[in-house]
């Protein structure tokens, strides 16, 4: 049994059959899960100004940048393991490097506050056992975390949940269209407009209250009567209802002390981001978003995004990520003016504009460690295939040395 | 999906008996239910059935990869989520600790498998659609938001 390092859930009920060092075929994985272990097809090169270079001196050149830097910043790790994550961390201690991962334009603010115990979650395995009430909110676990409802959610039978999806529980989708997660709720699906996440959630809060809300009477004290007989809920925040209402957590935080028996579940892309997350605020008591300088110091302008606009860095360190990909153009239109230093397993848009590609093994498949779940459950990653691919934990110890 | 009057209006309507059914309308209820072939029907061979001939074949071309029950897998549209392997009250009662609990099956007795992120049917003689005394079951559809699984 191995585990799938596709998403945040973290199966680790895979087989694998490997042929001639590659895997043939996995059972019971996803489509996602499948593609990711059965690796890249254009796996990176060592390189050095787009031109092929052995590993050492991409090791060798990538120190330099970092040397010659005032600002560097280190990005990424969500697809490392928990293991290279401290090493990244390390690093950045080392360098004075301003720290920050996909969370801050994904999850980070959310599991913040989990992390701060200002919001009230469970495991995975509690909701297979336990809840009754599901509420997938902005998000579309579905096409996401594909196995999410079939192996944790709506479809499984629990310890007190013996009949399942057919009489036990009930699903509930609230979203901006009709996912195929709110195909599957069918009766129990509301559309809400664009940005209309902050007036439901009063309106929701009215109706809890007993008060009768202006914002579709009828539907509302339908849901809110449905929360109210919950024994065990759980409320699935997906990027959706963050993006929606960043600027307003704290009304989360109100929904979620009148709803005692639910539990906020965030809904994270990335198989280890949580990981991340968890590392850095038990380093420095932030999630994302630090720059080390003696001490870890906090602000909203060492986000990658800020620092790009602002134009505030001058060295990039990229580690399994590809913000190229993920960010807008606007955004990124500083990133080829500075040097780029690309650790990943295979090519990616962001490799193609890096002054240095160093390339590693693809964690969970060809290097072993663990990742934290999207519950904050530790699974352990095994080896599968063997090859002389370099962990991204060794290359950035080795990075930390030449530094 | 084809209705047996789509199939009935390309047949030669002259109730000739030669395929072994009693009507043309019972010959494209057995073509339905896959028990006849096209070729049963020697009329449609000759030359002026030329069109309506190849216009059947193609309308039953969907369901000729069809199991003994009528289902049909469509890989391209499978993401591999696993609902059906979980929803199958067959699946559930043979392995409940685990397909039933949402995990990767543990024995062969489970009719749906994952593999490669694409669902496959076995031991179909299971499936409660299968036989004489079948039940028209819909366990697998509904849990499929992208409708990759269809019974013909």
């Amino acid at each position: 049994m191995f585990t799938c390092t596709g998403c945040a859930l973290l199966c680790d009920d895979i087989e694998a059959i490997v042929e001639n060092n590659r895997i043939k075929e996995t059972r019971n994985t996803c489509r996602r899960g499948s593609a990711r272990m059965k690796g890249a097809m254009f796996r990176l090169v060592p390189s050095i100004d787009q031109k092929p270079a052995d590993f050492e001196s991409s090791i060798k050149k990538a120190a330099e940048i970092l040397r010659n830097s005032t600002s560097p910043m280190l990005f990424g790790l969500d697809n490392s393991t928990c293991e290279a994550q401290v090493k990244g961390i390390q690093l950045a201690k080392k360098i004075n490097a301003i720290m920050d991962d996909t969370s801050s334009f994904c999850q980070g603010l959310l599991i913040e506050k989990i992390l701060q115990k200002k919001l009230r979650t469970c495991s995975l395995d509690d909701i297979r056992n336990k809840a009754d009430v599901l509420v997938y909110w902005g998000s579309d676990a579905q096409d996401s975390q594909p196995r999410h409802l079939s192996r944790f959610s709506y479809f499984p039978r629990g310890e007190s949940r013996q009949r399942g999806y057919e009489e036990d529980r009930l699903a509930i989708a609230i979203d901006v269209r009709e996912s195929n997660t709110a195909k599957i709720c069918k009766g129990h699906f509301y559309r809400i407009p664009l940005k209309g996440d902050r007036e439901f959630i009063l309106a929701l809060m009215e109706a809890l209250s007993g008060k009768a809300p202006a914002y579709d009477t009828k539907n509302m004290l339908g849901l809110a009567s449905i929360l109210k007989k919950a024994e065990f809920g759980a409320i699935f925040v997906g990027i959706g209802l963050t993006y929606s209402i960043k600027n307003d957590f704290e009304i989360l935080t109100e929904l979620a002390d009148m709803l005692p028996k639910f539990n906020i579940m965030p809904m994270v892309g990335h198989y280890n981001m949580r990981g991340f997350n968890e590392a850095l605020f038990k380093e420095t008591g932030f999630v994302n978003r630090v720059k080390f300088e003696g001490k870890a110091v906090h602000e909203n302008k060492y986000a990658i995004i800020e620092a790009l606009k602002n134009k505030s860095i001058d060295a990039l360190v990229v580690v399994g990520s590809d913000p190229v990909l993920s960010l807008p153009r606007s955004v990124i239109a500083h990133l080829p003016s500075i040097p780029v230093v690309c650790i990943d397993p295979c090519q990616t848009f962001t490799s193609k504009i890096a002054a240095v590609n160093i390339p590693c093994a693809a964690s969970g498949v060809e290097s072993a460690g663990s990742a934290v779940r999207m519950d904050g459950k530790v699974i352990g990653l095994k080896k599968i295939i063997e090859n002389n691919y370099l962990t991204d934990e060794d290359i950035l110890k080795r990075l930390m040395e030449a530094v | 999906m084809v209705t047996v009057m789509e199939i009935y209006q390309l047949l030669p309507k002259t109730n000739c008996k030669k395929c072994g059914e009693s009507t043309c309308m019972a010959f494209a209820v057995s073509l339905l239910g896959r028990k006849k072939k096209v070729v049963e029907c020697t009329p449609l061979l000759e030359e002026n059935f030329k069109a309506q001939k190849e216009k059947l074949e193609s309308l039953l071309l969907p369901s000729a990869g069809a199991e003994e029950t009528g289902m049909i897998v469509h890989t391209e549209l499978c993401t591999g989520c696993g609902n059906c392997v979980v929803a199958c009250p067959v699946d559930v009662a043979n392995d409940p600790h685990g397909a039933g609990m949402g995990c990767a099956p543990t024995n062969d007795k489970v009719i749906f498998k994952v593999v490669d992120g694409k669902v496959l049917a076995s031991n179909i003689k299971e499936c409660r659609r299968f036989g004489k005394s079948k039940v028209l079951c819909y366990a697998c559809i509904d849990p499929c938001p992208t409708g990759a699984i269809e019974f013909v």
